[in-house]
């Protein structure tokens, strides 16, 4: 379904460039769901934005339900790849009404039933009609991640590629939303991609993941792997016991990977 | 211990007065503080920010902080004087805030904040103020510490903006140092680094210390002991390592709804349903 090749992504130019995205590569199968993880900077969610169409600076192949993507995308594409972000205070326009954020897709590609679609995609987020009319600081937190779903899904993409969609909620509304990622997945038999920083939410959510670090992919395996603590990689295997919690004796034998990647 | 504890809360209130009427943000909280890690927990709005903030006095108008006992070390912190409260901070007590970008000065370099810091203590020629704050920007693991003490605040990342401003309410060597989420901006492993660095602080020169947190693995593995904080209340106290032994439902139901990597991904996550009697059931 997602065919990533040689990926690279640099910003600026001359000295100053910074090779974000080193040369990377992975497929998704359809009905997938798969991880990247890596630590900031590691250049994980620059993947998303190249795949995504948000960031034009790239070199390689991108090639999404077998066509290959140029530089520019057309509509079809977005009908089929839609984005959900990471901050849900910042991504939806705190001068639009949740109605006005959901009609504007569906207006863009000329869609019908504008009325129907809203009521119902704010029905399949476990949002009810009386938010419809509400402005996003009237919601929480979680309550914004779920107008950012519906937004996504109101033009029926095959692909959701989700941009750590619950690292600014709290543990309680990461539950909600996760199980709800994972409800819409199973119902309309998506594909997502999802970048997080957090082991446990990509081995709860993924199948398979690669994980990141410094721009290239150390590593790519098994959900069934990693829960078996078997990372081949030793930056990976470093990831894991860092995300296990505080152990004092483990701490001093860290090593410094970001020079040798 | 307890008989010489270094901070005493008991029935501490802060509550600001809005134009919707009266907003109780912490209801009656004690507890006391020795020479451990003692870590709050509690999900957004619980008040445990503001609780660590009271401590030090920083709830502005229109908050209004009351407490039946709020001692430090055997001073009264609500009978002093702004002069003598500011002897306390940074001196005694410190903090270190959620957010980098907020807390540090925009036009003063780096070095300079740490510099001051340092000269709150009243010491120091030049030379070894640079020395003192080169090496504890190097404790918290900034690979490049001429470069950032020469940088502003807008030239470095937040995560280093956050380790910067643990350095600087380091290096006045303060008694007690509250940290409100102090490493939620950092990645895992440096994460961890600087929380060894706190706990080296705490075995080795006796540092009393508040950990305030959402992250309970975190907390449980980290701190001696935890409050878990709902509604303003303290609704259960219990010992980090026995976190999972927690009885109230409300923790069971924090810790049940976390995605673990051991577990099988086939069901849905447990959703915390809330109890409205929580709001009441403070220890």
């Amino acid at each position: 379904m997602i065919r990533v090749e040689d990926l690279n992504v640099s910003f600026g130019h001359g000295a100053a460039a910074v090779h974000a995205v080193r040369g990377i590569s992975f497929h998704v199968a359809a009905g997938e769901s798969f991880g990247l993880v890596g630590e900031s900077g590691s250049g994980k969610s620059t993947v998303l934005r190249a795949l995504s169409g948000l960031n034009p600076d790239w070199s390689g192949q991108l090639a999404v339900a077998g066509q290959t993507l140029g530089r520019r995308r057309d509509k079809a594409f977005y009908k089929q790849v839609q984005m959900v972000f990471q901050d849900p205070y910042g991504s939806l326009h705190p001068r639009h009404t949740i109605d006005r954020i959901l009609a504007e897709p569906i207006a863009i590609h000329g869609m019908d039933e504008a009325d129907r679609r809203i009521s119902r995609a704010l029905d399949e987020v476990g949002l009810g009609p009386q938010f419809r009319y509400r402005y996003p600081h009237q919601l929480s937190g979680g309550q914004r991640q779920r107008v950012a779903v519906a937004r996504a899904l109101i033009l029926e993409p095959k692909i959701l590629l989700l941009d750590e969609p619950t690292s600014a909620l709290d543990v309680s509304v990461q539950a909600e939303v996760l199980n709800l990622l994972r409800r819409l997945k199973a119902e309309r038999d998506l594909t997502y991609i999802l970048v997080s920083h957090n082991l446990a939410v990509v081995a709860h959510m993924c199948g398979r993941l690669a994980v990141m670090n410094h721009g290239a992919v150390v590593e790519e395996m098994s959900v069934a792997q990693l829960r078996a603590r078997e990372p081949a990689h030793p930056y990976t295997q470093q990831l894991l016991t860092a995300s296990l919690g505080y152990d004092r004796a483990a701490i001093d034998r860290f090593e410094d990977f970001t020079a040798t990647a | 211990m307890t008989q010489n504890p270094l901070l005493a809360v008991e029935d501490l209130r802060v509550d600001f007065a809005t134009p919707k009427g009266l907003v109780e943000a912490v209801r009656g909280v004690s507890f006391s503080l020795g020479r451990e890690k003692l870590g709050i927990v509690g999900e957004s709005g619980s008040g445990k920010s503001v609780t660590g903030r009271a401590i030090l006095r920083l709830v502005r108008p229109p908050g209004r902080v009351r407490a039946k006992k709020l001692e430090f070390d055997g001073t009264d912190l609500l009978g002093i004087d702004e002069r003598a409260m500011r002897q306390i901070r940074g001196r005694h007590i410190s903090m270190v805030m959620q957010d980098p970008k907020f807390s540090l000065n925009p036009v003063m370099t780096v070095g300079q904040q740490i510099a001051e810091a340092y000269r709150i203590n009243g010491k120091g020629a030049r030379r070894e103020t640079k020395r003192r704050a080169l090496e504890m920007l190097e404790a918290v693991r900034i690979r490049d510490p001429e470069r950032v003490y020469r940088a502003y605040p807008h030239e470095v990342s937040g995560g280093m903006g956050q380790r910067i401003m643990i350095a600087m309410m380091l290096i006045p060597d303060p008694d007690l140092l509250i940290a409100d989420e102090p490493t939620s901006a950092l990645d895992v492993t440096v994460q961890l680094q600087v929380l060894a660095i706190l706990d080296d602080l705490v075995t080795q020169r006796g540092m009393g210390l508040i950990f305030i947190s959402h992250d309970l693995n975190l907390v449980a593995s980290f701190c001696d002991r935890v409050l878990i904080m709902y509604g303003g209340q303290v609704l259960e106290v219990c010992d980090a390592k026995r976190l999972n032994e927690a009885k109230h439902p409300y923790t069971r139901g924090l810790l049940n709804c976390l995605p673990r990597i051991e577990a099988g991904s086939s069901a849905d996550l447990p959703v915390l349903r809330r109890d409205p009697a929580w709001l009441d059931q403070g220890v």
